[in-house]
């Protein structure tokens, strides 16, 4: 089993017009999604959520502020997971909710 | 409460206050010496039977006790010469011990704190999680060491030595009894924890036929827990997720057997003997749990057993498990919680889901997988559901579980 990062990416997270109701049927939508990868015992570490805010460095030291808006998708959050092969990684990543709403979800081998 | 509990017989109060009695003469004399406190209290324990046995019980048996513990360990240490020497000038300076001996306190306050620090001190690490509980069902507990054997299908030979090795530990390691450092006492709650939550499944799921004695373990258990929350520092909510958790389990105990000893499949289970004093104790102690920010495994299980106390199945009782199982894996992956999370899945997302997730699972070699393959095709493939369990009856080890799966084929054949 070799380790795969799964680095999704949104195109807003802009939630403060969902209802809560929306919100639980989200949180439910990932919850079973990520449930599923963990019942097969290959979970390696969730739960880490980046802030919306941040600052990026460019050449010639000019820094701007995040969100990136030269990018459509921003990156939320990321997720580590165990697979045999990238194709593997990648089957894991379908049903991923982040696609729900027109995301992307990228998936890369960790190298340890 | 739970913590109260009558005395009818010697027995009993043997029980209630054996450990009570070993833990504060152990305060007095140090761990290394814990030994001499059993022998204390064992001695003051004969000479009650000896003495009621001919005068008739006296009024308060728990003073006559305590009198005769304090008679006893005075007489000890006056007469030990090599204690009076040795041992007290290393803990502190003699006269200052010897005063203290003058008075042993067994007041419920000094009572409460020397059982809390006993019961960090046998919780320690470096013991071997096995000897914890013995020592903790002997120390904590004052079970018999005919008990504990019983209860892990071993002889007393067995128990003695692994008490007799624990306690060495004890002394080889020069555990103290007193609380861990502050910063400290986070990560030594979760062994103390544990060790608990290990005495509660020995009582709950332990295949002896003494009934009794496995109520004891999980009543004994409950009490540890409870003990922990009258101390500000453990009184965590971890400590209080995993007492909701043994009530709402404890709740379904009576109807868990049958007269004969048979174990009662939760479906089947008589809803109306379910204990509800202790369903309304757990829910007491889940709200008191979620005071904090952290999500422990035992809120997710003391959540799902919530759920479980809900006899009727409903959507919203089958999602909101499925939902804590999902979160109890990303915590905490084990095969078991795999398949009962499979299970929830079934119940909440009907069968076409739960089979194709039960295919990823790939636990070829556990006959629960096969039990619970078996039980997805049941209504749907009979052969498969069959062919499945007879699966499981081949990789099944106890005859228990074999003739649990042989029972459940013979149900699922025609003409059987």
């Amino acid at each position: 089993m070799k380790e795969f990062m799964f680095l999704f990416r949104q195109p807003s997270y802009d939630y403060s017009q969902t209802s809560p109701a929306e919100m639980q049927n989200l949180y439910k939508k990932w919850q079973d999604w990520v449930g599923g990868i963990a019942a097969q015992g290959k979970l390696v570490q969730t739960g880490i959520r980046l802030a919306d805010e941040g600052k990026v460095l460019k050449a010639g030291g000019v820094v701007t502020d995040g969100p990136f808006v030269e990018i459509r998708e921003r990156l939320g959050s990321f997720m580590v997971i165990k697979a045999e092969s990238l194709e593997d990684a990648t089957t894991l990543a379908h049903g991923c909710p982040a696609l729900d709403s027109g995301g992307s979800v990228e998936i890369r081998p960790v190298y340890q | 409460m739970i913590m109260e509990k009558p005395y009818d017989s010697l027995k009993q109060l043997f029980q209630q206050e054996f450990a009570k009695m070993v833990a504060v003469i152990s305060k007095q004399f140090g761990l290394q010496h814990i030994e001499i406190a059993e022998d204390i209290v064992s001695e003051t324990f004969l000479s009650a039977t000896e003495s009621w046995g001919m005068k008739g019980t006296p009024e308060n048996p728990v003073a006559w006790l305590y009198v005769v513990a304090k008679q006893k360990t005075l007489y000890y240490f006056r007469r030990n010469k090599i204690l009076q020497k040795k041992v007290i000038p290393a803990i502190t300076s003699s006269q200052e011990k010897e005063q203290e001996m003058e008075d042993l306190d067994f007041s419920p306050q000094h009572i409460r704190d020397s059982q809390l620090q006993m019961l960090f001190a046998v919780c320690n690490p470096a013991i071997a999680s096995e000897a914890q509980i013995g020592l903790a069902l002997r120390i904590l507990c004052g079970f018999g060491i005919d008990e504990i054997a019983e209860a892990f299908f071993t002889n007393k030979e067995t128990i003695n030595k692994r008490l007799f090795r624990a306690k060495d530990k004890l002394r080889i390691e020069k555990v103290k009894m007193e609380l861990p450092p502050e910063d400290e006492i986070a990560n030594r709650l979760d062994n103390v924890l544990h060790v608990i939550y290990l005495l509660f499944s020995e009582g709950y799921y332990s295949k002896t036929q003494n009934e009794v004695l496995r109520k004891d373990f999980c009543i004994e258990a409950l009490r540890l827990g409870v003990l922990l929350t009258e101390f500000a520092i453990t009184n965590q909510p971890k400590t209080n997720a995993l007492i909701a958790l043994m009530c709402y389990h404890s709740s379904r105990f009576t109807a868990r057997q049958d007269s004969s000893g048979s174990p009662i499949l939760y479906e089947q289970q008589d809803a109306a003997l379910w204990d509800k004093d202790l369903m309304r104790q757990g829910d007491y102690f889940l709200s008191q749990s979620a005071q904090g920010s952290e999500v422990s495994s035992y809120h997710l299980e003391a959540g799902i057993a919530q759920w479980h106390c809900q006899k009727e199945d409903t959507p919203e009782k089958w999602n909101g498990i499925l939902q804590l199982y999902d979160l109890l894996l990303q915590t905490n992956y084990s095969p078991g919680v795999a398949l009962n999370r499979l299970f929830a899945l079934y119940k909440a997302k009907g069968w076409e889901t739960a089979m194709a997730e039960a295919e990823k699972l790939n636990l070829h070699d556990n006959h629960f997988y096969f039990i619970l393959l078996g039980e997805l095709y049941k209504n749907n493939d009979l052969s498969n559901a069959i062919a499945n369990l007879e699966k499981a009856y081949a990789l099944a080890r106890t005859q228990t579980d074999k003739h649990t799966i042989r029972e459940k084929i013979n149900r699922l054949t025609p003409g059987c």
